[in-house]
């Protein structure tokens, strides 16, 4: 004897059901949308625009912004949040550059190491102690930009990259695509299977998704949530050594405001501000949008800079109006 | 449930601890002061005072704010981009007097708070994200109205508020000691005040006592932005040019230290007037002292960080209490 | 299902015993020396009003309290359980009243969180997942997608995969707590046809529920825990509905006594037009079909056992709670529904049950306290004014005897009874035409209860009507002019003049047809005539 059990039973009839799939589809995949949209317009707007090297420009700019908007994500998802980010960026780029005399291994070795033991921190005071990621994260984003400043004399110096294995792993390119575009395809990638396959990633997402029951399930919470700040530290710090070997130098006054990008880039790209749902997909279009909107405007010429942070600062808004309208009438 | 109540009912007070979240601030601004009075040259004249007093006046005004917000739970991120977008539109309003352009100022902000104040009371969206959105588009939007350009503010009146002194006490610290005064008469002796309170108390006793709720959230908001708003134009007075790409920015770190600092739990609850001055006033002393002993401002971040864990760190123990 | 006599039970060693268990926090002893045990097979009904204890003991016996006193032991042997995964891990698993699972992952995600299948190269297999879980729910009749996000399935359905994953961890024993509270009569069909198949496969059931019904149908064993002791143990069959019922409340049968317990007088049914009426209130889940009338002077009992519907009646009925449909009208004038400050310019307020989350601003003075609702009215342009302000807490402090060193005193720092009264306080100075109260007396001292019974006594006479909510039968049954008595949500029937006594209500509580209370319509309360009902309860 079996009974097939009828799901979503209740009030909800089938309009209502309509309309909340397509504000959930909205939701997930509007990023990309928009962004196929924006693509298809400045194609037929701009002759400068859909060429192979606006293209792999566009990439570059955003493969940075993609590995520190990757870490973001994990730790969004749990329902906690890095503002720590941009320093941290900024810290990674300072301290490749002191280590690139130690060639490429120095280079990438100790801002990770340092940069994942600031997201270790950070875990430790969010995770162990109960503190409040924001406030926690928002004396990083300033003690980290201090660490800097005290490594650069106040910022008044600019350690140089003179190993050209380095430069090249900046520089370089494979047709036309600068390494670190593949770099940020490899952390997606890798970051998109710790998430989807492993028993780790699935506990991120339980985690975000209801902490008390993953508590009663038996999920190490506490782990989780501070391995994501850790995770966080190092793809800032990855993406701000990148950014150095890119610039051939770790500027100190790189990434301010770096932070709203990457949430903004994460939120936009689908994935729940309160946690639990999520993926780097979504990210990466965000991303991809955010760059767009920015290369879009300056093909323009005539609109300056500045549309690109209302435009996004009003995309962010909206979409998390619709997350909380959602939520409510889903009760998630 | 009744077992959750009875377990963190053990009150801190009495303790060390208690004494510290308590009266905390008051003591490290003496012991920071004493410090100074025997190792500083120079810290204890007027001048110095008078210096520091007008550098704490931004910060203080939109601490003000930032302390009303959190009362209630909240958090307002968007403070420093209010502080750009009413520098922004005082050339637009040039040659009306000050009285007018605080007033246009002051609009402006009470607009964006609104906007931060509907997200959070009526759609219900997490304060910090509703205020991290405005604040980046409130930005940018300032550097738009200003065409992304530094302008030189000529209107004397306005002028005045960053240069002018009554009595040797500069203008602008005039108007934050009058801010200061009639916050503290909001919390303390109004019924917005007491209800603001109430809903960082306890939002679900409030609503069950019939409080507008919804209503007090966006006033919050909105207050908030307008104090920021004030913060603006005054810093630029100071400048004495409208610069909407830096004015403000990471104020609202500032802001929130002071507050926390200051005494008011970041869970909501408590208002301290007297408290977040306090903290200002911390904060200012302590990079004026970093400062006078050429310590690299580097430091005094690092400094800024290491106070604003600790003060959280000690805050916690008191809202666990509640 | 209806005849467990075929279960092992009673042959085998218990799969999981307490002995001795004592649990106190800060002073209150929550659990004091609870012993018991269920066998494999065995479905066992763990009864008691709130605060008796059960859910303290669901946390120590799944790992969530350590006992400070007393050991735990499994399959006979002594064992402890420091966190929730060591319970689970040893066979111990809990399904709870709201569905803890993670509402926006699929099924099979829920069912196998922390233990999925993994391939050789150590990642998840979903294939395999996916399967397993399909083939797990199918062992229970269940046919559900278990790709599906979990929050786009029924209630039913999520209580099924909590279940599910319960039973899969290698489970000797499931707790389940209230597991009905929000199912549909359909679902609870299938869950009783699981527990079957569950107990037939030698797994042993904790039940919890309010249920009667429920209990009767499942359980085939009783354990009644009231103020943290265990009161009785037996069977359940040759337990009368009656008895269960009056050894929850701690009311003995035999011994039904009247007065000299409360500090209520007599009190008088009134014939004055009435000031509420309500309606036909309906809630999904909640309550069905409740209709009052309420006369000033008048207190109005609302009986029934916890999850009967009593405090959403009440919720209903402030504003607190949206209806689905029904009305609520003070003198003849409809009140918006939904609203609380709506509700409170009509003049009804409620006392809620949880004073400590939902009635006192605990880091507010006794004086912010008392005047937050009145704020308005004993305030100039905004301006809180002290000395009206003062005239209003003066006068309450003073006419509660509310215990404090000044009004400025932290509210908090007040015993459960003096919180108590601010918070009458605090209504009574709106000056109220109807004051609901839920569970007024529940969590304060001896004095204080009498004190606050006596007060509600006293506002009666002054014309105030009042619906009272208590789970202390005297209380009710002494504090009342009549009572409505509630079950599983609608009117079960109301008592009124002499039947008001602990006899009947404990009938009309058990739900118990063949003791002959109950036998008037729901919904036609007012117009009942009481002499139909009968004043002997057990038959």
């Amino acid at each position: 004897m079996t009974t097939t059990l009828e799901p979503a039973a209740g009030p909800t009839t089938d309009a209502q059901a309509t309309r909340e799939r397509i504000a959930s589809l909205l939701q997930s995949y509007g990023a990309a949308i928009v962004l196929v949209i924006l693509l298809v317009l400045g194609s037929i707007a701009f002759p400068t625009f859909a060429t192979g090297s606006n293209f792999a420009n566009v990439l570059t700019q955003s493969s940075f912004l993609l590995i520190v908007g990757a870490g973001m994500t994990f730790v969004i998802l749990t329902g906690g949040i890095d503002l720590s980010v941009g320093s941290v960026f900024a810290l990674g780029g300072v301290l490749a550059a002191f280590g690139s005399t130690y060639g490429i291994v120095g280079a990438l070795l100790f801002p990770l190491i340092v940069c994942g033991a600031i997201g270790a921190v950070q875990g430790l005071l969010v995770a162990y102690a109960g503190m409040a990621p924001f406030i926690v994260t928002l004396a990083g984003l300033l003690g980290v930009r201090g660490l800097v400043l005290a490594a650069t004399d106040g910022g008044s110096t600019t350690p140089l990259i003179s190993d050209p294995a380095v430069v090249n792993l900046g520089q370089g390119a494979v047709f036309g695509i600068h390494w670190p575009v593949f770099i940020a395809i490899v952390v997606v990638v890798v970051g998109s299977v710790l998430l989807a396959r492993t028993r780790g990633g699935q506990s991120v997402l339980a985690v975000g998704g209801s902490e008390s029951a993953s508590t009663l399930m038996g999920l190490p919470v506490a782990r989780v949530k501070f391995s994501v700040y850790v995770v966080s530290g190092l793809c800032a710090g990855l993406a701000g050594a990148l950014n150095a070997a890119y610039s051939s130098s770790g500027v100190p006054t790189v990434g301010v405001g770096l932070e709203l990008n990457a949430i903004s880039a994460v939120v936009i790209g689908g994935t729940l501000l309160v946690g639990g749902r999520g993926n780097l997909v979504g990210t990466v279009a965000g991303v991809l949008l955010l760059s767009v909107i920015q290369n879009l405007i300056n093909q323009v010429g005539s609109l300056n800079s500045s549309v690109q942070a209302v435009v996004s600062g009003a995309f962010l808004a909206i979409v998390v109006i619709i997350q909380t309208v959602l939520s409510r009438t889903q009760r998630l | 449930m009744t077992q959750a109540t009875v377990s963190v009912s053990v009150p801190t007070r009495g303790s060390v601890l208690g004494l510290f979240q308590k009266y905390g601030v008051y003591i490290a601004i003496v012991l920071l002061l004493a410090y100074n009075l025997f190792f500083t040259p120079n810290f204890f004249a007027v001048d110095n005072f008078r210096t520091q007093f007008v550098q704490v006046v931004p910060v203080l005004i939109v601490a003000l704010g930032m302390a009303l917000v959190i009362g209630t739970e909240g958090i307002d991120l968007s403070v420093g981009a209010v502080m750009a977008l009413a520098a922004a539109v005082i050339p637009l309003y040039v040659g009306y007097g000050l009285v007018p352009t605080l007033l246009i100022a002051i609009l402006v902000g009470a607009v964006i708070g609104a906007v931060n104040g509907s997200m959070v009371a009526f759609i219900g969206v997490q304060p910090i994200v509703a205020t991290l959105s405005v604040m980046v588009a409130g930005r940018g939007l300032a550097l738009l109205v200003a065409n992304e350009q530094l302008k030189s503010v000529t209107d004397p009146g306005v002028l005045s508020l960053g240069r002018d002194s009554v009595l040797g006490v500069p203008i602008s610290v005039i108007i934050a000691a009058v801010l200061v005064g009639g916050v503290a008469i909001l919390v303390n002796r109004t019924t917005f005040g007491k209800q603001l309170i109430a809903i960082g108390g306890s939002r679900r006793a409030a609503e069950l006592s019939g409080l507008p709720v919804k209503r007090i959230l966006l006033l919050v908001y909105v207050l908030c932005a307008a104090l920021a708003a004030v913060a603006g134009v005054i810093g630029t007075a100071r400048l004495g040019a409208s610069v909407p790409s830096t004015l403000g920015n990471l104020i609202e770190l500032s802001a929130i230290t002071a507050v926390v600092v200051g005494g008011t739990p970041l869970s909501g609850g408590q208002v301290k007037v007297l408290g977040t001055l306090a903290g200002a006033l911390l904060l200012q002393f302590i990079s004026a002292t970093l400062i006078k002993h050429n310590v690299p401002d580097a430091y005094s971040q690092i400094a800024q960080a290491i106070i604003i864990l600790l003060a959280v760190y000690i805050q916690r123990g008191k809202a666990r209490v509640k | 299902m209806d005849a467990p006599a075929a279960s092992p039970a009673n042959t085998d060693v218990p799969v999981l015993e307490a002995r001795g268990v004592t649990k106190r926090f800060a002073g209150v002893t929550a659990l004091s020396d609870v012993t018991f045990s269920v066998r494999p097979g065995e479905s066992l009904a763990l009864m008691g009003e709130n605060g008796a204890g059960k859910s303290t003991l669901i946390k120590v016996l799944t790992g969530v309290y350590q006992p400070d006193d007393g050991e735990l032991f499994l399959h006979g042997e002594v064992t402890s359980f420091a966190r929730p995964l060591d319970a689970q891990k040893s066979g111990v698993s809990t399904i709870y009243q709201e569905v803890n699972l993670v509402p926006l992952m699929s099924v099979a995600q829920n069912i196998y969180l922390g233990r999925e299948p993994r391939s050789r190269l150590g990642l998840i297999d979903f294939r395999r997942m996916y399967s397993d879980a399909r083939a797990l729910l199918n062992e229970y009749g269940i046919e559900v997608d278990v790709r599906r996000p979990l929050r786009t399935l029924a209630l039913g359905v999520q209580q099924m995969v909590a279940l599910a994953r319960a039973v899969s961890i290698n489970a000797s024993v499931v707790i389940m707590d209230e597991p009905t509270s929000s199912l549909e009569a359909r679902e609870v069909e299938t869950l009783f046809r699981v527990i079957g198949l569950l107990r037939a496969r030698g797994i042993a059931i904790i039940y919890v529920s309010h249920r009667m019904d429920e209990i009767y149908r499942v359980c085939e064993t009783v354990t009644v825990l009231r103020d943290g002791h265990v009161v009785h143990v037996g069977s359940l069959h040759d337990l009368p509905r009656m008895e269960l019922v009056s050894m929850m409340l701690g009311r003995s049968v035999e011994k039904v006594r009247r007065g000299g317990v409360t500090e209520f007088t007599d009190a008088n049914e009134s014939d004055a037009p009435p000031v509420l009426v309500a309606d036909d209130l309906s809630r999904k889940h909640q309550i069905d079909g409740i209709s009052l009338v309420i006369r000033p002077g008048e207190v109005v009992g609302l009986g029934g056992l916890l999850g009967s519907g009593r405090s959403e009646t009440l919720k209903g009925l402030s504003g607190v709670m949206q209806l689905d449909r029904g009305s609520v009208s003070i003198d003849g004038k409809t009140v918006r529904s939904g609203s609380v400050p709506a509700a409170i310019r009509a003049g009804i307020v409620m006392l809620p049950e949880d004073r400590k989350s939902e009635g006192i601003v605990p880091n507010l003075s006794v004086r912010d306290n008392i005047v937050l609702a009145a704020l308005p009215k004993l305030s100039r342009a905004g301006f809180t004014s002290k000395r009206k302000q003062d005239a209003v807490v003066d006068v309450f402090i003073k006419r509660l005897h509310i215990k404090v060193s000044s009004p400025d005193q932290i509210v908090s720092e007040l015993s459960g009874g003096n919180q108590q009264k601010v918070m009458i306080a605090r209504w009574l100075a709106m000056t109220p035409k109807v004051l609901l109260l839920d569970e007024p007396t529940r969590g304060i001292d001896v004095g204080a209860k009498a004190e606050v019974q006596s007060l509600i006594d006293e506002l009666a006479h002054e014309g105030l009507a009042i619906v009272l909510v208590s789970s202390e039968v005297e209380e009710v049954v002494e504090g009342s002019a009549r009572v409505i008595v509630l079950r599983d949500g609608s009117i079960e029937t109301e008592l009124r003049g002499d039947d008001v006594d602990e006899q009947s209500l404990l009938a009309a509580l058990a739900g118990d047809s063949s003791a002959g209370a109950g036998a008037v319509t729901p919904g036609a309360t007012t117009t009942a005539n009481p002499d139909e009902f009968p004043t002997k309860a057990d038959a």
